[in-house]
């Protein structure tokens, strides 16, 4: 019973059946739905003639087709307006609680999960979306799965799989002033790789991923896909609990009192046995800025454009030549000497409140560059953009010369109208910098909020610890 | 979903790590509301040198001759050769239906992303794990061999390579009686679904916050 990771105290609390081969049969809590990997799964429980198994465990909001601007005009492009009616057509046939484009709650569905209240720590978790795993620092066993698993999950509340393997990430000590979670997860994507995480829960330990705030833990657990593990975590404490407390759709009561009292359980235990374990100090962790087309291509602000010829393996030097290509990067060129054109302040990795309030403060009184051809901030959702402006961020962003827009997935995948042109550059606060991924030809720096906003009022990338100085 | 028993065919090779969902099928393809229809679209930004729309018809672009699956003497496969996490990124089932659209039906790897992964097994498609020094080796000699073909027999779980040589490969045996009996795995679950209420019941006396919302 005992000496168990949190990870096995989530799979064993959620294991329906095993049979003899290791396969298990594990029951899913919530179930959160988007227009892009739903339609073909609800299609497919209609051709068979099945219903839903549990109606109350979904959530549907759409948000990667949704316009950013003008809501009231509704979706220009067909295509995609198809898509969200599709969405909504479905909801409201088989009953399932959907925040409507116009909702002021609707938004980026890894950002309103935890904002209503709806992931709580012990759950499973699913979507049919990658950035899954940031619902685990909620000491939720979270992960994306693809449509027919989707289609699997509304029919059978399970999902057939096997267990993965255990993998700690301990980051210890304090962080420097300007260093922020986004800068941690990047750092560990570039240590331990993007296929680091492969066949493993990822669970983040140590003093720093306790000191930081839910918005920074779900920063991090959000890019635990990007090292290639389906499901980060981080154990439960008070400030899950405090960020949890009076949600509209967390318990409320007796019952928030006897949740409390068993979610306590929800870290590993001491001498819990972790496959693999690695350390990070978060003490000499700079900013960090990636420079190609994997998230693994990152390096500290004050880092130089690496050499290929410089790499041993035939293949990662061809890959940094690709990369460089097509970034249009030279080998030992300074990353402050990185001009981008582009600004993009969004993504479920950093559009939460905290996220806008860092970015805010490295642009308070300055104006963006000339430069800069756009700069963009997309709040993760309607509460977060009520909440900006009530705080007078709005404000601020506008008066430097940002857009600021309506809530959604935007320019971090490009598939509403929101897009990089062939060959712009843009300093962005998304998760991904994979050829194309923000526009074709686009080229993306992903980095923290306060460094986008750095980038934005200086034309170039900067160490935001010297802009705060 | 097909059955799969033995496959041959001619293979492609695609020298390139870390392959991402979004290259293989690029975003705005995903606004189909299909599961078909994608294989024009796979690998888009490589294979096109126009930037490729919804709607358009695809057999009038021009295509990028540079890239590995519009050489002439690739036409036609339908095994990928491909480098570690092959498959990382977006969850998108779309880009497993984007290569079995293509006719893509075995993707070698030494590695694969777990999502992308979990998705082949759903459709028909087979993706093998082979050691990294095997698949240097299959580079060289698809390389070197115009027409390089192998035939894969999932029940006896081997590859039989162009030249007689024979290669062994796991494979889950749960995942592995799915593919070759073509079977819908919601229907074996929903053989449990007594199993299942049993468990809903006992979950629901556990933590029944769980079931509080959302309706």
């Amino acid at each position: 019973m005992s000496n168990k990771t949190l990870y096995d105290k989530l799979w064993d609390s959620h294991l329906v059946r095993e049979d003899e081969h290791g396969t298990g049969l594990i029951y899913i809590d919530r179930h959160l739905i988007h227009e892009v990997t739903s339609p073909q799964a609800f299609e497919g429980l209609r051709i068979a003639g099945r219903k839903p198994w549990r109606t109350d465990s979904i959530l549907a909001v759409p948000d990667h087709n949704v316009p950013t601007t003008r809501r009231d005009e509704g979706i220009a492009d067909p295509v995609s307006r198809i898509q969200v009616e599709t969405l909504d057509q479905n909801c409201a046939e088989l009953g399932i609680t959907e925040f409507l484009m116009n909702d002021p709650r609707q938004g980026i569905v890894h950002v309103i999960g935890p904002e209503q209240g709806a992931t709580l720590p012990g759950m499973t978790v699913v979507c049919g979306d990658s950035h899954t795993s940031t619902h685990g620092a909620f000491g939720a066993l979270a992960f994306g799965i693809g449509t027919s698993d989707v289609e699997h999950v509304l029919a059978t509340q399970c999902l057939i799989m096997k267990k993965s393997r255990n993998f700690e990430v301990r980051v210890e000590g304090q962080l420097v002033p300007g260093v922020s979670a986004k800068d941690v997860v990047l750092a560990i994507i570039g240590e331990i790789g993007t296929a680091g995480g492969t066949g493993c829960s990822i669970e983040f330990t140590g003093s720093t991923m306790q000191g930081l705030s839910m918005e920074g833990r779900m920063t991090v657990c959000n890019m635990a896909i990007e090292a290639g593990a389906r499901a980060g975590m981080v154990a439960v404490d008070e400030t899950t609990i405090n960020y949890l407390a009076n949600r509209p759709y967390a318990p409320a009561g007796e019952l928030w009192n006897r949740a409390v009292a068993s979610w306590a359980q929800l870290h590993s235990d001491p001498g819990a046995v972790f496959d693999r374990t690695v350390l990070l100090d978060a003490a000499t962790l700079e900013p960090q800025v990636t420079w190609g087309t994997s998230p693994e291509m990152v390096l500290p602000v004050g880092g130089l454009i690496p050499d290929p010829d410089r790499e041993p393996d035939n293949i990662k030097r061809e890959g940094i030549h690709k990369a460089l290509a097509y970034m249009d990067l030279q080998p030992g060129m300074a990353i402050t000497d990185i001009r981008p054109d582009h600004v993009f302040i969004g993504s479920c990795t950093n559009a939460r409140i905290e996220d806008l309030r860092a970015a805010a403060g490295a642009v308070r009184g300055r104006k963006v560059a000339d430069s800069i051809k756009q700069a963009l901030v997309v709040p993760g959702s309607g509460l977060v953009k009520r909440q900006a402006e009530s705080e007078g961020l709005d404000e601020v962003f506008k008066t430097a010369g940002f857009e600021w827009r309506e809530p959604g997935c935007s320019m971090c995948l490009a598939m509403n109208a929101d897009r990089l042109e062939p060959g712009d550059r843009c300093a962005s606060t998304s998760n991904r910098n994979f050829e194309g991924r923000q526009g074709q030809g686009g080229r993306t720096h992903l980095v923290s909020p306060a460094m986008a906003a750095a980038a934005a009022v200086t034309g170039h990338f900067s160490d935001i610890r010297k802009e705060q100085d | 979903m097909e059955k799969f028993d033995k496959h041959s065919g001619l293979v492609v090779p695609l020298d390139r790590h870390n392959v991402d969902t979004d290259a293989i099928i690029p975003k705005q393809f995903l606004k189909s509301i299909k599961r078909s229809g994608f294989g024009p679209n796979l690998f888009d930004e490589w294979r096109y040198h126009d930037h490729g729309e919804p709607g358009m018809d695809h057999s009038l672009r021009k295509e990028n001759p540079d890239f590995i699956l519009n050489h002439p003497r690739y036409r036609g496969a339908n095994i990928l050769l491909a480098r570690h996490n092959f498959g990382c990124g977006s969850s998108r089932e779309h880009a497993v239906w984007a290569l079995l659209d293509h006719g893509i039906r075995v993707i070698l790897a030494p590695s694969f992303a777990d999502i992308f992964f979990n998705n082949c097994f759903k459709n028909g498609v087979l993706p093998i794990v082979l050691d990294e020094e095997i698949i240097d080796r299959l580079f060289t000699d698809v390389d070197a061999a115009e027409g390089y073909q192998m035939t894969v027999d999932l029940p006896a779980q081997q590859i039989h390579l162009h030249d007689g040589e024979v290669l062994s490969f796991e494979v889950d045996p749960f995942r592995k009686d799915c593919h070759i009996r073509g079977l819908d795995d919601i229907g074996l679950t929903l053989e449990h679904a007594a199993e299942i209420r049993g468990f809903e019941e006992k979950h629901r006396e556990t933590a029944p916050w769980l079931f509080d919302k959302t309706s």
